[in-house]
C-alpha cells in the first residue's frame, strides 16, 4: 500500500466520521441509502418485466374473487325502452364483419358437455320452442363504448335446469363457431337477466350478431357475451377464455 | 424551530404511495381512454390526438386495465385510511375553515408577492382550498370509477351520477382536475423545496 492511498483512506474515514457524528446528516445519509436500496430493488423488479406481468395477473385473479364477493344475484341491470335502441347496433369481434362465421341452421346441433345430466345435443327448432323472454339492455364494451339493444331468448338458468346442469359447479364454458371461447361464474349464469338469446330486435340473430345464439348478460362486459355458441359445458376446472388468456379480466362484470 | 414532526409518518406513507398509485392510474387511464376516444382532444397546436401512446402505461388495453385495477386498491385503501385519520386526528383543522375574508386576504397577499410559506404547519387559504379541492376531486374520481367498474352493483351511485355514460365524462373531467392540481402542487413544492423535505422526513 503506497503512502498516497493511505492518506486518501484516512481522509475518507475522517469525512465519513464527520458525517456520522452529526445526527441530522446521519439521518439524511440513512434515508438516502434506504431510497437507493428501494429504487434498486424496484428497478430490478421492473427490469424483469415478466415478474411485473405475473404480479398484475395475480392481482387480476384477486379482482375476480373480489368481484365474485361484490356480485349480488338480485341486483338488476337497468332496462330501457324501444326508443333507446342503438341503430345500427355496432358490430365488434376480433375479425371484420364479412368474416363472421356462416352456420347452417339445418344441420346445426348445440353440444353439451361436462357436469350436465342430459347431454343430448339440441337442434334449433327445439331451442326456439323454449319459453321466450325479451329484454332491452345496455351492452358495455371493454373498449369504452356502450350501446342499447334488444335481445330475446330463453332465461339461461331455465335452460340449465332443463338439461340437469350441476349448478354447484364453479364455471360454465362456451365454445363458438368462430373459434372464440369464454367462461363465466355460476352465479352470473343463474342471474335472472342472463339470456341464451336467439333474436336481436325481434329478428333471428343475423350472422354479425352471433347466429345461431349468443349468451346475453347485461351484468358483464361485451367480451364475456359469447356469440355463435356451438357448445356449452359445466365444470370446476377454470376454462379461461380467448381474451382472458391474453390479459382481460376474467370476471369482467359490472 | 419546533423539532416535532410536521407530517406524521402515516400521512407521509399515504402521500407517497398515493402519488405512485395516482400516476399509474392516470397513465393507464389514458391508455384505456385511447381504446375509444370519446372526446376530440388534441395536443394544443398539433394534429396529434390525446393521448399519445408513449405517455401511457400498459402497452395495450388489457395491460392498462390490469395496471388500473391494481393501483385502484392502493387509492381506495388510502382514501379510507385518510378519511378515518382525517376525522380522528386534528388534521382537518389545517384545512378548515376556509373563510371568504381569509381567502381574499391571501389572494391579495399572493398578487403582491407577500404570501409566506415560513411556517409549513400553517396553510394559507389558497392552499387550504387547493387541498380540499384535491380531496373532493378524488372522491368524485372514486365514485365515478365505481360506476364504470360496477354499474349494476352500485346502481344507486350510477343513478346519482346521471347514468353510465355520464359517469364516463365525470371520470374524465375529474382526472383533468386532478392533473391540474398535480401540476400546481409539484411546481409549488419545487419553488419551496423545504416542503418536499418535510413530506419526506417529516420536518
Amino acid at each position: 500500500m503506497t503512502r498516497d492511498i493511505k492518506n486518501d483512506e484516512e481522509a475518507i474515514l475522517k469525512e465519513a466520521n464527520g458525517l456520522l457524528k452529526d445526527p441530522a446528516k446521519r439521518r439524511l445519509l440513512g434515508n438516502v441509502l434506504t431510497l437507493g436500496g428501494l429504487s434498486l430493488a424496484t428497478g430490478i423488479a421492473l427490469n424483469h418485466y415478466g415478474s411485473v406481468r405475473e404480479i398484475l395477473k395475480a392481482v387480476s385473479r384477486f379482482n375476480d374473487g373480489a368481484q365474485g364477493l361484490i356480485f349480488n344475484p338480485d341486483a338488476l341491470a337497468p332496462t330501457y325502452s324501444e326508443a333507446d335502441i342503438k341503430e345500427p347496433f355496432p358490430f365488434n369481434a376480433f375479425y371484420s364483419v364479412d368474416k363472421a362465421p356462416v352456420v347452417d341452421p339445418g344441420s346445426f346441433r348445440l353440444a353439451l358437455a361436462g357436469k350436465i345430466a342430459d347431454r343430448r345435443p339440441w337442434d334449433l327448432p327445439a331451442l326456439y320452442a323454449l319459453p321466450h323472454t325479451e329484454q332491452i339492455t345496455r351492452h358495455i364494451c371493454v373498449e369504452g363504448w356502450s350501446a342499447i339493444g334488444r335481445w330475446g331468448g330463453v332465461v339461461f338458468s331455465e335452460f340449465l335446469k332443463r338439461v340437469g346442469a350441476d349448478t354447484t359447479c364453479k364455471y360454465v364454458g362456451f365454445k363458438c363457431a368462430d373459434g372464440y371461447f369464454t367462461s363465466i361464474d355460476m352465479p352470473t349464469a343463474l342471474h335472472s337477466q342472463t339470456l341464451l338469446a336467439f333474436t336481436f330486435d325481434g329478428q333471428l340473430l343475423p350472422a354479425k350478431y352471433g347466429f345461431p345464439m349468443k349468451l346475453r348478460m347485461p351484468t358483464k362486459l361485451g367480451y364475456k357475451n359469447p356469440k355463435h355458441i356451438v357448445e356449452i359445458f359445466v365444470t370446476n376446472v377454470y376454462p379461461g377464455g380467448y381474451w382472458e388468456d391474453m390479459g382481460y379480466n376474467w370476471f369482467g362484470g359490472s | 424551530m419546533d423539532k416535532t414532526s410536521i407530517h406524521p409518518l402515516w400521512l407521509r406513507i399515504i402521500h407517497w404511495s398515493n402519488a405512485v398509485a395516482v400516476v399509474i392510474l392516470i397513465m393507464s387511464g389514458w391508455r384505456i381512454y385511447n381504446a375509444t376516444r370519446f372526446l376530440h382532444l388534441y395536443i394544443p397546436g398539433t394534429n396529434t390526438r390525446l393521448f399519445p401512446n408513449e405517455w401511457t402505461l400498459g402497452g395495450w388495453l388489457g395491460g392498462a386495465i390490469q395496471w388500473h385495477f391494481a393501483a385502484m386498491w392502493i387509492l381506495m385503501a388510502n382514501a379510507v385510511l385518510y378519511l378515518v385519520l382525517f376525522l380522528i386526528t386534528k388534521r382537518s383543522k389545517q384545512f378548515l375553515p376556509v373563510t371568504p375574508q381569509g381567502l381574499w386576504d391571501d389572494i391579495r397577499a399572493f398578487v403582491n408577492g407577500r404570501l409566506s410559506h415560513a411556517d409549513l404547519r400553517q396553510y394559507n387559504a389558497i392552499q387550504k382550498l387547493a387541498y380540499l379541492f384535491a380531496l373532493a376531486d378524488m372522491i368524485v374520481l372514486i365514485a365515478s370509477g365505481l360506476v364504470l367498474w360496477k354499474s349494476v352493483q352500485f346502481g344507486w351511485l350510477r343513478v346519482l351520477l346521471g347514468g353510465y355514460e355520464t359517469a364516463r365524462y365525470i371520470h374524465f373531467l375529474a382526472m383533468t382536475g386532478l392533473c391540474a392540481f398535480i401540476i400546481v402542487h409539484v411546481v409549488m413544492a419545487l419553488l419551496v423545496p423545504k416542503t418536499i423535505k418535510a413530506m419526506l422526513w417529516g420536518r
